[in-house]
């Protein structure tokens, strides 16, 4: 039996565009006690048509994936409360009905997938049972019959060798391959809806693609309708149908995608495209949307954008707007939409006082194949049987004054570089070399040179501040550790810092609980620059942030550096915010550099298939552009870097692959020109032109 | 994951070794000696006479020689013979360890299942008269000592009531029957229970508050599974697990327990054993036994670790 066979059994459903599988009206939830509410979902009402597929878009905070958990009964009464609004499925109310009755609607008609599948799949169960739990309470199959109906699905979600697969547990899966297994277990008994809740957001690019086309396949396949929450606009503009924006719990723009594009009504639409990065654009500063996330614990009664718009009048800070129809299915909550299309759009702001000089030819750091392995041991007497080859022989230089960012996907090697350089990781080979001098082994005096020369930016601002110190302890205690100056000069050093990254004075002595996550962020830079350093390490800094935010600290980053005169080594996974802000780009794959040059060089005319394929998985937030573009989906995973393939370690996956790929490991070649600068590639095939 | 357990047997070599030093050390320092402590005032004795005992038990002879017959003996498998009356220590231990882990047994065993139980009551009725209920017994619970406990219950259950006997495994004079054994075990195992029920219960509330708010819990109830199938079969299961380290740290209070226990309630085990032979300065017993309940110790901590990867299949030894 294949996976098609699933399809055969199917009960036949509507077309699309047949009236509404589910429909919601008037939804509001609140959270704690009354009096003292977070005003979680606030009048929220869509329609979803029978084989639709509507995407929620909006940022932290903004009730998206309230809004669906509500529906399927997953928030927990108390402290969640529904205030007001229904929500028919097929006529039934799914908010009137009893958790014992809306249980046979969820998984058998409404199933939904999560946003981070190691942590939503149960990990002492094995894969099997827990694909065929649903099916035998929903079905009334036998253990055997239900087997066989996952086996199919595991089929059709592409999990290879999928009946020994049954008996393994989830954490013996790649996070691609749980995705997969965590969409099975919600498609297996066939439902008229599937709920994605940001089922991308935890994995890599490449394997981001590789889900999206999977689910819109699915989709046709198995012709049921689909929500799709996300925070990532360009992500959904490639496959759905309609889109509502959300913002502090409202919808505040819901059209057809193209239209949404096009014709966009609502300011906060308008800034969260215009905070997207883009790949094509001349590269100019991004736009970000001013101000901090919405306050959710006010009653909804004025527009809860108001405080971050540009176009807020009196009126919008009086009364909350109404979503009004602007026509073919396009609604907006704005009171000046119909002046939106004559109002300027917001520009870029004026880049920092002065515009980074110009990077030395003069290296401030020197690395040259590095090696960083991580020792496997085994056996009574725990001998060393192997190693994980977390850097294998990387050799890069770091301009005075320039940004080189490093990218690659998870385990390619990038954060253990950043560790290492900063001597958080001892290198098993290779050396580095910062500002002519080589630190292995330093200690005392010289140990503390280099950690006032060098401090790091962290990735999640949540977890790499101490929750017990306030603010201004935080961003001081480089200084105290280092015996800077008296403690008056740290107090006023901290003030200085703290209006440097744009943060109140008044936040010095509050605590890390209290700030949102860009604030977080801000800190956790002001902490880095208190003792003034030369040379800055920011691993993944925006990547725990909302969109709108991630501009703003980019932006920020790029007017410290040309300000202070830094130089950093951006590590990320994000190119296309990387585009923005670097000079040159080192693109890693398992533990080694396979193309570094210049940016306009390596994002203009990429000649890694790895680079081409990375490039390629960025979603563009332009609807039409997903029939033109061609996208290259790379099969598989990241290998284990305990056995790296042999000869060049992309073959597996590379569609360029030869003989020569599988045997000889590629010689770095120069591509570059004397305009383009140096460009180094380690590909075989590098400069041929086809894909 | 067998050459994990055989590293963890070599690396128990050096411990055990360690605990003969310092157990035979404190044998020693303790004040008298088993001569002295047969000598009472009815039965005084000549210094020839206690010489001539000391000489016959050895305790004439420099320390360390001292300790390497011992230590000699043991590597033998013979534990050596008591002071007091002569018999063989591995006799008297064989006849009386199944005694103490009968108690103990039943103790853990009913402690962990009621502890567990309510403890995962408790959460999944968190902030509830319920929880708030058990919450104040768990406290009150953890609040009485064991030796306390033993001797309420005696009041109450045995004086006061009637119900259950107070001491011994059986009733003198009848023969030896498994109720009869049984009803006089009910008393000090709850003693010891009890303390240990309330301990389980609160790490088994935590643990469940834990894995309630995991994200597999929400997936197994997007999929519209039953309640009861949730609670237990995704919930119970991750929720043990930290529950193990639990059970383990809390067998060797379980000895120290059963020595206080045991003497209450007059139960012939190893702890009343014990406490007889500091009592009578009987220093190979003293020393087998603290040697015996580390070697228990260390094997049950080994089996805690097997637990571990029975139930979390993450966890893999080698």
């Amino acid at each position: 039996m294949t996976g098609l066979d699933v399809l055969a059994g199917r009960k036949p459903t509507a077309a699309p565009g047949q009236g509404p599988v589910l429909d919601v009206q008037g939804l509001s939830v609140e959270f704690g006690p009354k009096g003292r509410s977070v005003y979680a979902v606030n009048d929220v009402s869509f329609q979803l048509a029978e084989g639709e597929s509507l995407a929620i878009v909006g940022e932290s905070g903004s009730g998206k994936s309230v809004t669906v958990q509500t529906l399927m009964g997953l928030i927990r009464k108390p402290p969640g409360r529904v205030t007001a609004g229904r929500a028919l499925y097929r006529g039934h109310d799914l908010l009137a009905v009893p958790d014992s009755e809306l249980r046979h609607i969820r998984g058998r008609d409404i199933a939904m997938i999560f946003q981070d599948p190691m942590s939503s799949l149960n990990p002492v169960l094995t894969v099997g049972l827990q694909l065929t739990e649903a099916l035998c309470e929903h079905q009334g199959l036998s253990q055997a019959q239900a087997e066989r109906q996952a086996l199919d699905m595991l089929d059709l979600v592409g999990i290879a060798n999928a009946p020994q697969r049954m008996r393994a547990f989830p954490h013996q899966f790649s996070g691609g391959q749980l995705q997969r297994i965590g969409i099975a277990m919600a498609l297996v008994c066939k439902p008229s809806i599937l709920i994605a809740d940001e089922p991308t957001t935890a994995l890599d690019v490449t394997i981001q693609a590789q889900i999206v086309e999977l689910v819109a396949r699915l989709q046709k396949q198995l012709g049921m309708a689909i929500i799709w929450i996300s925070h990532d606009l360009s992500l959904v503009a490639g496959f759905v149908d309609r889109v509502a924006v959300m913002y502090a719990g409202s919808i505040v723009e819901c059209a057809p995608v193209d239209e949404l594009f096009s014709a966009t009504t609502h300011p906060y639409t308008i800034g969260l495209l215009n905070s997207i990065p883009s790949l094509t654009a001349a590269n100019t500063r991004l736009v970000p949307i001013k101000g901090a996330p919405p306050n959710v614990t006010l009653a909804p009664t004025f527009c809860a954008f108001a405080p971050r718009c540009g176009y807020a009048e009196a009126r919008c800070r009086e009364a909350k707007p109404p979503l009004e129809t602007v026509g073919g299915g396009h609604t907006t909550a704005c009171w000046r939409w119909r002046q939106m299309e004559h109002l300027p759009r917001p520009q870029a702001a004026a880049p920092g006082m002065t515009r980074a000089a110009a990077p030395k030819q003069e290296p401030l750091l020197v690395v040259s194949d590095l090696k960083v392995h991580f020792p496997i041991r085994r056996g009574v007497l725990r001998r060393q049987v192997g190693a994980v080859h977390a850097v294998d022989g990387v050799s890069f230089e770091v301009l005075r004054g320039e940004t080189l960012a490093l990218v690659g996907e998870s385990g390619c090697g990038k954060s253990t570089t950043g560790r290492a350089v900063l001597g958080l990781e001892r290198p098993s080979a290779g050396s580095i070399l910062f500002e002519g001098r080589d630190y292995a082994g330093a200690t005392g005096e010289q140990l503390k040179q280099r950690q006032r020369a060098m401090q790091m930016v962290f990735q999640n601002p949540f977890g790499s501040l101490n929750p017990r110190m306030t603010v201004g302890r935080i961003i001081g205690e480089g200084l105290r550790a280092q015996k800077i100056g008296t403690r008056a000069t740290r107090d006023a050093r901290v003030s200085e810092l703290l209006a440097l990254v744009g943060l109140r004075e008044a936040l010095r002595n509050r605590y890390p609980f209290e700030l949102s996550g860009g604030q977080r962020q801000r800190v956790g830079i002001a902490r880095a620059l208190a003792a003034n350093p030369k040379f800055i390490i920011a691993d993944e800094p925006i990547s725990a942030l909302d969109v709108s935010i991630q501009a703003q600290i980019v932006n920020l980053l790029d007017d410290l550096k040309a300000r202070l005169g830094l130089t950093y080594l951006f590590i990320g996974h994000d190119l296309s915010m990387i585009r923005y802000l670097s000079d040159r780009v080192a693109v890693m794959y398992l533990g080694r550099i396979v193309e570094i040059g210049t940016t306009v060089a390596v994002f203009g005319s990429p000649l890694h298939p790895y680079t081409r394929a990375l490039l390629s998985a960025i979603p563009v937030p332009d609807p039409k552009a997903g029939g033109t573009r061609r996208r290259i989906v790379l099969g598989g995973a990241v290998p284990d870097p305990s056995k790296p393939p042999p000869g060049c370690h992309f073959h597996p996956r590379c569609p360029m692959a030869s003989d020569i790929c599988t045997k000889v490991e590629p010689q770095v070649r120069d591509f570059g020109s004397p305009v383009s600068g140096q460009h180094l590639v380690a590909c075989h095939h590098a400069g041929e032109a086809t894909l | 994951m067998l050459s994990y357990l055989l590293r963890k047997l070599l690396l128990s070599i050096p411990v055990l070794f360690g605990v003969t030093v310092i157990v035979f050390a404190i044998a020693h320092a303790m004040p008298g000696d088993a001569v002295l402590a047969m000598i009472t005032a009815e039965a005084p004795s000549s210094e020839a006479l206690i010489a001539m005992r000391r000489g016959e038990l050895g305790l004439d002879q420099p320390l360390y020689i001292q300790y390497l017959n011992w230590i000699g003996q043991i590597l033998h498998g013979n534990l050596g013979r008591s002071f007091v009356n002569g018999r063989s220590v591995g006799e008297i231990i064989g006849e009386r360890l199944p005694m103490t882990l009968e108690l103990m047994g039943v103790a853990l065993l009913v402690a962990f299942i009621i502890g567990t139980t309510l403890g995962v009551i408790s959460a999944l009725r968190q902030y509830r008269l319920t929880d708030y209920s058990l919450t104040l017994g768990g406290f009150v619970g953890v609040s009485i000592p064991d030796f306390f406990m033993g001797l309420l219950l005696v009041y109450v259950f045995a004086l006061e009531l009637r119900w259950l006997p107070s001491s011994g495994i059986s009733t003198a004079g009848d023969n030896f029957s498994l109720l009869d054994n049984l009803r006089h075990l009910i008393l000090p195992a709850a003693a010891l229970a009890l303390f240990r029920a309330a301990i389980f219960m609160r790490y088994a509330r935590a643990g469940m508050l834990d894995v309630l708010n995991q994200d597999y819990m929400r997936t197994a109830k997007a999929k519209g599974l039953r309640p009861s199938t949730i609670t237990l079969r995704h919930g119970l299961r991750n929720a043990l697990i930290p529950l193990v380290t639990v059970f383990g740290l809390a067998l060797p209070t379980l000895f120290g327990g059963s020595v206080v226990i045991e003497t209450i309630f007059q139960w012939p085990g190893i702890g009343l054993m014990f406490i007889d032979a500091v009592v009578n300065r009987d220093s190979p017993v003293i020393m087998d036994y603290v040697l015996i309940t580390a070697i228990i110790v260390m094997l049950a901590n080994l089996a805690t670790d097997l637990a571990y990867s029975v139930l979390d299949p993450r966890v893999n030894y080698d």
